[in-house]
């Protein structure tokens, strides 16, 4: 299957955010959520198939205007399945240009067993701009091993790259070095700075969670636990319970969406590959 | 290419002040996931295939081109999100560096720069190829975290270094690996996180009594 889904905020010349592309295609489809008091507007990616299966080539292009103000969230955890033997591993490709300020939190990436996924991000961020970037990552649904899950994340900020980061996470090579036996990862990088809600001095330094002052303009804060909680538990505060969604999980706001209890085990797309074939 | 004069460069006794770091074992052990010398082949492993291997195709990258060591040192920044490990790698580059000076005629480098890209200049002021500087990064990264695996765990000299030769294999595939991407730009090259030791070398950081520097 494959995918694109395109995303363009622009000021609207009255203070506040207007959409001028939102597009997408299953199983990739935004959806504007949310009233249109503020300055932002928010966009929540709506899984329209399961998946990403093997073979899946998915890609999601966002750009954020000078004076934009963009959300993204997702409905529901991005569940990268198996799919069939034989295929090339399934991949997702987000690509954002930010001039004015970007908030991307979507729900976790889970990795089940015997998926193979590759993520790979890159975020240009001009002078000026504002970006707030998660990505948290579950290895395996509940009781089950992880599937194979290849990430790589490029964020610059004013022309210079300011994170670069891979991760690599397979069955049977947990490393006290890497991820130990935790199950859950949760990263958030600011630039150039945290937001103003958040307090560095509130956050408290553990063995499983961190704040880092990156060497450029920004900030990354990372978080292990043994699930998702923990991860949310550390990482939720920073990224603005302003609109009042504690875990970022996402709201029924127009009635359409319909939405779990925010807890990250993700019970749905246990749909077989044939009925999904027929879907597409 | 002197054999010799890699055995030199990627000797422990090198005074570069390596003895005084745990390559983030310290975090670890402290944390309780590190408790045997099973727990640090699987440590050593896991660096091995992320810091390690950015190590490694760094100082390669910069014994190719010593006069890009500005640009690579800025790679290795974006790389390393944690404070306290850009300070661990900046204050060993400069110890390398001190001791590479009176070894061999370095070309112009900064004062404090990143450990690989160190490495890397002076590899190439050796008379050493990208792969050497490879495989020499490689090991350091795993015999600084394995003596000092030795101290905080008590654990029997000889079982570490038979785990030592065990990784050897895995030490220049890895190096192979890195030294391919040489000539790469910098960020193409590679980028692989360990999140634990990020966590790990701040919480360390945080300590008033430690063993070691990192």
């Amino acid at each position: 299957m494959r995918a694109v889904a395109r995303i363009v905020a622009e000021a609207d010349g009255r203070g506040g955010t207007r959409l001028a592309v939102l597009r997408g295609e299953s199983p990739l489809l935004p959806r504007r959520t949310g009233g249109s008091s503020g300055a932002g507007v928010t966009v929540h990616l709506v899984g329209g198939a399961a998946g990403p299966l093997r073979g899946d080539d998915l890609r999601v292009e966002v750009t954020v205007g000078a004076g934009a103000h963009l959300t993204v969230r997702s409905v529901a955890a991005q569940l990268a399945l198996p799919g069939r033997a034989g295929l090339p591993p399934s991949r997702l490709v987000v690509h954002a240009e930010v001039a004015g300020e970007l908030r991307w939190l979507p729900e976790p990436l889970i990795a089940a067993a015997g998926c193979d996924h590759h993520a790979r991000t890159h975020v240009e961020v001009a002078e000026g701009g504002t970006l707030l970037w998660r990505e948290d990552l579950v290895c395996g649904r509940h009781a089950e091993p992880t599937g194979t899950v290849s990430l790589s994340t490029t964020i610059r900020y004013a022309g210079a790259t300011l994170y670069r980061h891979e991760l690599a996470v397979a069955p049977d090579t947990g490393s006290p070095a890497v991820l130990g036996r935790y199950r859950a990862l949760g990263t958030l990088v600011a630039a150039p700075a945290l937001p103003a809600t958040v307090l560095p001095a509130t956050f408290r330094t553990t063995s499983s969670a961190a704040i880092m002052p990156l060497a450029g303009q920004g900030f990354l804060a990372t978080a292990v636990g043994e699930d998702i909680r923990e991860v949310r538990a550390a990482l939720d505060p920073m990224c603005g319970a302003a609109e009042g969604a504690p875990g970022g999980a996402p709201q029924a706001r127009d009635g359409f969406l319909a939405v779990g209890d925010g807890s990250h085990r993700v019970h749905a797309p246990a749909k077989p590959f044939a009925e999904r074939e027929i879907a597409t | 290419m002197s054999l010799a004069t890699l055995l030199v460069l990627a000797d422990g006794r090198l005074p570069a002040g390596g003895h005084a770091h745990s390559g983030g074992l310290e975090a670890q052990v402290s944390a309780g996931r590190v408790r045997d010398l099973d727990d640090v082949a699987a440590f050593l492993r896991g660096k091995l295939a992320t810091s390690g291997l950015v190590a490694a195709a760094f100082a390669a990258a910069a014994c190719r081109r010593p006069g890009r060591w500005a640009e690579l040192d800025g790679g290795l920044d974006a790389r390393t999100p944690s404070p306290a490990l850009r300070k661990a790698s900046r204050a060993q580059g400069r110890a390398l560096l001190r001791a590479g000076r009176a070894m061999w005629a370095l070309p112009p480098i900064g004062r404090e720069p990143h450990q690989p890209t160190a490495l890397g200049v002076l590899a190439h002021a050796a008379g050493l190829g990208p792969e050497e500087a490879a495989v020499a990064a490689a090991h350091g990264t795993t015999t600084g975290a394995a003596s000092a695996a030795v101290r905080l765990l008590a654990l029997d000299p000889y079982a570490v270094h038979a785990l030592l030769a065990r990784l050897a294999p895995a030490c220049d595939r890895i190096a192979g690996e890195a030294a391919r991407h040489a000539d790469d730009a910098v960020n193409d090259l590679p980028a692989a996180g360990a999140p634990l030791l990020d966590i790990g070398a701040e919480h360390h950081a945080t300590w008033e009594v430690r063993l070691f520097a990192s």
